[in-house]
């Protein structure tokens, strides 16, 4: 069955994706942790572009906005961990990079073999309209039990950050039992002092 | 071009960004670039969801909820990845996979 895409479209397609791996081997080749968060920026605009291509407006622009306000918040934090932020010499920080390279390569090659040896079921179906209606509609609708599912994993995340975040808990404050009467503050609070 | 071979391309690409993935996140020694790594795996995901929606199954919502999950799950590494790398740093000044062993067998 043909493709129902434009040729420049398919072209698009293509350019793109090579964008995206070229991104994502950069990540792992440049020597600055900036100049890597912004390669992994790219990868993922790329990305962005092609579900665009694919009729899917409302997660590409999610992907593209999410992802690039992540990087952001990345290339702050990669600076604060990295003692050469600028590149301004070479940086490789690997272990075992060989049988990283092999596993890699194996995942690569097992995907690739399945995915040109599978018989796709690619069928004349009906295209949605809009395909941000048809998420909606399933968001609100026949997966709301997966929305749920996010919901608590998001809200769980918002605690376990919070708690990791704390420098001081209750029991630094009250005891290992939490059984004193005062908390044990830097600077006690309450009146009167 | 038929169908099936721009999903097999596309796939491809997507296998292609699972791999380099892989590779980043069991090579590198810095808790951030590791981060990196499984974000990239996760791209890969995003990007063989979108395929599976578009050529396989448009008339069902299941594989754009799927590029969903994967877009929450990318948040929720972040979050928790950075989470434990400040926390871990800030305990004993660990940066680097290698330097925290504890949980090793």
């Amino acid at each position: 069955m043909l493709t129902d895409l434009s040729g420049w479209t398919i072209a698009a397609v293509v350019v793109l994706g090579v964008l995206s791996v070229a991104g994502g081997i950069a990540v792992f080749v440049v020597d600055s942790m900036a100049r890597a968060t912004f390669a992994l920026l790219a990868s993922f605009l790329a990305v962005a572009g092609v579900l665009l291509a694919f009729d899917l407006v409302y997660l590409a622009v999610v992907t593209a906005l999410m992802m690039t306000i992540e990087m952001a918040i990345m290339a702050v934090f990669m600076i604060m961990f990295m003692m050469n932020p600028a590149g301004l010499m070479p940086m490789t920080m690997v272990h075992n990079a060989r049988g990283s390279a092999l596993t890699g390569a194996v995942a690569f090659v097992v995907l690739v073999v399945g995915i040109w040896t599978v018989d796709w079921p690619i069928g004349r179906t009906e295209r949605p309209e809009d395909s941000t209606r048809q998420l909606g509609e399933a968001i609100m609708g026949s997966h709301m039990l997966v929305m749920l599912m996010i919901g608590i994993g998001l809200f769980a995340t918002i605690l376990a950050g919070t708690v990791l975040a704390t420098a001081r808990g209750r029991y630094d404050r009250f005891g290992a039992d939490l059984a004193a009467k005062r908390p044990d503050d830097p600077i006690p609070g309450g009146l009167p002092r | 071009m038929t169908a099936e071979l721009v999903l097999q391309i596309v796939l491809t690409v997507a296998a292609g960004l699972i791999g380099v993935g892989l590779f980043g996140a069991l090579s590198q020694q810095s808790i951030v670039m590791v981060m990196m790594g499984l974000e990239l795996v996760l791209n890969g995901v995003l990007l063989a969801g979108g395929a599976a929606w578009y050529f396989i199954a448009p008339e069902l919502p299941d594989a754009q909820m799927l590029v969903v999950v994967a877009l929450v799950v990318m948040a929720v590494e972040m979050a928790m990845g950075f989470a434990v790398t400040v926390a871990i740093y800030r305990a004993r000044q660990v940066d680097m996979v290698d330097m925290a062993t504890d949980l090793r067998g």
